[in-house]
């Protein structure tokens, strides 16, 4: 297929996971910033913008409004939710005759509506706005796999969806590591990634902060856990591109990928709490790298060459 | 009945304006009696309104009279009968909601917006229709065989039927379009040709598009926008089919392909998501089912073209290209272009790729070169032209210059090489200042502007907010060259002027639209040709999705 499509729907595959999960940790966060009386508002902001990797200005105090305009409403932010999903539907656009029409209908829908869900969440709060992004990310994603031919372009998409995933969760996880005390607790991350009954079913001990880092780090069968993703984004890049090597691995990402599962698979999961910010930090850095391998290998494009007339013609 | 009717008198009486009273409405006697029952309110708000203003001289699509539907028009004004005007307006935001929800939109003045669809659906009889079909497929076929005698032998010259000189001073004259020789001789793949209903009723020829003509996408949407909102008002109609479209294109643009290639690989090379018609771009190609590509992802070496996929690179042979020439090849156009890819010239020289619609093809519709399209008809085909054009004058000749800027005031005056309505001044409404300034325009470069006169438009009842008033419309038509034939999109795009006794209709002016029916009348025969098409085509047809192209019926 088409590079730049490759590339396109790629992105609308991390671009709509980082809407959703964006959702997800607002909404983890919201209780503590809108209705909490004893939380610190300054810090529980502060603690919000770095796990999500927005930039903020150091020296002013923050605001719980601020914060939502920024990380929620504000569509030039390419991280905030309303930005993710004008990133996703930029990149649609672009692939448009790829994409299944419903997809198409569903995004454009969404980017319609999403001005007077603002309105609407200024006055009454921002949950009924977090719910509506992440309905419309699970009629998008049940839509993807329902309507698109699972190809080369569905494997792009998905690959783009679970390395936001691997990057998102593992940001998820780093509001406990950075300042415990003004994130939401363990449980309430669970419920953020819609596994609270998930992991109760999964386990018969005690439910401490120890167990719920490795159930959302290591579960082979919570699909948004870490190494469930690493094993769909290492499936979907072996689709892409079959390889019958048989010693060491030529494809970069799937290196890079096979590393970061083979440090989680090794992990004495009684210890995970000690270990946690190294891993974090390392799953990060794997996103950054496969994402980069991924673009060099696949998404080559040449820059605009401009032609101009010699002297002398 | 009898109190029923009685009722409606009254209400046609407060609508109706005194003067209407000579013919009444709500009787009837003038009816004929099939549909006398459905008049209700809604028809004769519809008639009332369509004719109170309509003083301009016009011909009105629906009625031959107030209250008097034109014959194929009878039974859609029955139907429209049953409709309040509450009902309607919801109907027609319905419509724009569905467009709105799709993306069906087009650029004006850079904001994407809906491209308003009308209620009511334009009707073409199919005895007309045969007639206008065979004229526009004559039209084309002479356009095609002018462009290949300019940018060949040049017989017409030779024999003194028309100076050299007016080809080379056109604007889109192309001179690196010599030896680039379509395989099928095929230069116009798609042509729209734009046409006009006069005083009369006569259709007339205003333009020919042979170009990258636009606007047939949103034929497709509108038929299925209207079927969807208005079922009822196909019930009682055999409407052609347009979804067929894409195939006839698609089978069009294998058949252009280099004749060694077996297998060809068509694209559509579109100039990005911020064209005007970009919706169209994706809507063909998905409908092709094939690439849509732009000019970054294409690349040329060795006079072979290929697109850069995740596999590497795979070869191009047809480009169905909706990029203007200027931009298509910095190394031989603008230089500076980002849009297009260096080389692509000489690769459609060598013969590995055929470019369509062809390069240089804007000088066949350069408005001068316009007025010599019954020539071409009589001198390449030998054949008397079933469509006439709109009286034009040549500017380059000092007495019909003269005898022009005398009374400007009274004619319509145009850049030859303007299209979406851009420059056209019309001279009974512009103003001294506008005429001086075009005066001035046309006599210090008479090869740039033609003078024509002014065409009342036909009008055709059109919501406007919750009335129906009369607008002017104009249809486009598209035609399909396959190098064997010219078939025509039945039907085409109407377009409506929106405002009131607007004559310049066109979709960068911010005008409407209407779904254009061309009816299967049973009592004429369809014709040879078309069944030829449906069967040549139905091989074709299997691969596309929808499924709908191919039917008998076509």
């Amino acid at each position: 297929m088409l590079s730049r499509l490759a590339e396109s729907l790629y992105w609308i595959g991390r671009y709509i996971e980082r809407a959703d999960d964006t959702a997800r940790i607002v909404d983890s966060y919201v209780h503590r910033m809108v209705e909490d009386p004893f939380n610190d508002e300054d810090a529980t902001c502060r603690s919000l913008y770095s796990i999500l990797g927005i930039e903020f200005e150091e020296e002013e105090t923050l605001t719980t409004s601020d914060t939502l305009q920024q990380i929620v409403y504000d569509a030039e932010n390419p991280n905030s939710i309303a930005g993710s999903l004008s990133g996703a539907f930029e990149n649609a656009r672009r692939s448009r005759d790829f994409i299944s029409s419903e997809m198409w209908v569903a995004l454009n829908s969404t980017r319609n509506r999403l001005p007077q869900m603002e309105n609407t969440a200024r006055r009454l709060g921002p949950s009924q706005y977090l719910l509506y992004v992440r309905e419309r990310a699970a009629l998008l994603a049940g839509l993807t796999d329902a309507t698109l031919s699972h190809d080369d372009g569905w494997h792009f998409l998905v690959l783009g969806r679970s390395i936001e995933r691997i990057d998102m969760t593992a940001r998820l996880l780093r509001g406990r590591v950075l300042s415990e005390d003004n994130a939401p607790d363990w449980l309430a991350f669970l419920r953020a990634c819609g596994a609270m009954e998930a992991f109760m079913r999964s386990t018969s001990e005690i439910h401490d902060a120890n167990g719920v880092a490795a159930f959302l780090l290591l579960d082979r069968l919570f699909p948004r856990s870490v190494l469930f993703s690493l094993n769909l984004a290492d499936r979907c890049l072996y689709e892409i591109q079959p390889s019958s090597q048989r010693i060491a691995m030529a494809d970069v990402a799937r290196q890079s990928l096979a590393g970061a599962r083979g440090r989680l698979e090794f992990i004495d999961s009684t210890e995970l709490l000690v270990h946690l910010p190294e891993l974090l930090e390392m799953l990060e850095e794997t996103c950054v790298s496969i994402n980069n391998a991924v673009t060099d290998r696949f998404f080559r494009h040449e820059d605009f060459v401009q032609w101009s007339r010699e002297g002398g013609l | 009945m009898g109190t029923a009717n009685s009722l409606e008198h009254r209400v046609a009486r407060k609508i109706l304006k005194p003067r209407n009273f000579g013919v009444d409405v709500a009787t009837p006697s003038i009816h004929p009696p099939a549909i006398s029952v459905a008049v209700s309110m809604a028809s004769v708000t519809l008639v009332g309104m369509v004719f109170d203003d309509d003083s301009s001289g016009a011909w009105n699509e629906m009625f031959s009279a107030p209250g008097k539907p034109r014959p194929i028009y009878e039974r859609l004004f029955a139907e429209l009968g049953r409709y309040q005007p509450a009902e309607l307006r919801q109907r027609s935001e319905q419509l724009s909601h569905t467009f709105s929800e799709r993306g069906v939109t087009f650029a004006h003045s850079g904001e994407e917006r809906p491209f308003p669809l009308d209620v009511l659906p334009r009707l073409i009889g199919a005895l007309e229709w045969d007639g206008l079909s065979r004229g526009i497929a004559q039209r084309v076929h002479a356009l095609e065989a002018f462009l290949a005698d300019i940018y060949g032998e040049g017989r017409i010259f030779a024999e003194g039927l028309m100076a050299r000189s007016v080809v080379t001073s056109s604007p889109h004259f192309c001179r690196a379009a010599f030896a680039v020789d379509p395989p099928n001789g095929v230069r116009i793949c798609v042509a729209g040709i734009d046409l006009v209903r006069d005083e009369v009723g006569n259709f007339r020829v205003l333009e020919d598009n042979v170009r990258i003509p636009s606007g047939v996408s949103y034929v497709i949407e509108n038929r299925r926008a209207m079927t969807q909102t208005f079922a009822s008002f196909f019930a009682d109609h055999r409407v052609h089919p347009v979804d067929s479209y894409p195939a006839h294109l698609y089978a069009a643009l294998r058949a252009a392909a280099p004749p060694s290639v077996l297998d060809p690989v068509v694209v559509v090379l579109s100039p990005g998501v911020h064209n005007a018609a970009y919706f169209e771009h994706v809507l063909l190609a998905r409908m092709m089912g094939i690439e849509l590509v732009e000019g970054r992802d294409l690349l040329c070496r060795s006079n072979h073209v290929y697109m850069r996929t995740t596999n590497g690179e795979r070869s191009v042979h047809v480009i169905y290209r909706r990029v203007d020439d200027e931009y298509l090849d910095p190394l031989q156009f603008l230089p500076d272009s980002i849009i297009g890819v260096a080389g692509l010239v000489n690769c459609a020289r060598a013969g590995n790729v055929v470019i369509s619609n062809g390069i240089g093809n804007g000088v066949a519709d350069d408005k001068l070169v316009y007025t010599y399209v019954p020539l071409f008809i009589r001198f390449y085909l030998g054949e008397e032209p079933l469509l006439d054009n709109v009286e034009t004058f040549r500017l380059e000749d000092p007495d019909v210059r003269e005898e022009v800027l005398r009374s400007i005031g009274s004619y319509v005056v145009k850049p030859v090489d303007g299209s979406g309505g851009k420059g056209i001044v019309i001279g009974p409404r512009a103003d001294e200042a506008t005429l001086n300034k075009t005066r001035d325009a046309v006599i210090a470069s008479p090869r740039n502007w033609i003078a024509q006169r002014p065409v009342a438009l036909s009008t055709h009842p059109t919501l406007v907010e919750d009335q129906m008033r009369p607008r002017h419309i104009d249809l486009r038509p598209f035609a399909i060259n396959d190098g064997h034939e010219v078939w025509v999109l039945p039907g085409g795009l109407t377009r409506v002027a929106l405002g009131e006794g607007e004559l310049v209709v066109n979709s960068s002016k911010g005008g409407g639209s209407k779904d254009t029916w061309v009816l299967n009348d049973e009592s004429v025969p369809i014709r040879e040709s078309r069944v030829v098409a449906a069967q040549r085509y139905r091989s074709v047809a299997v691969r596309q999705s929808d499924g709908n192209v191919g039917r008998g019926d076509q």
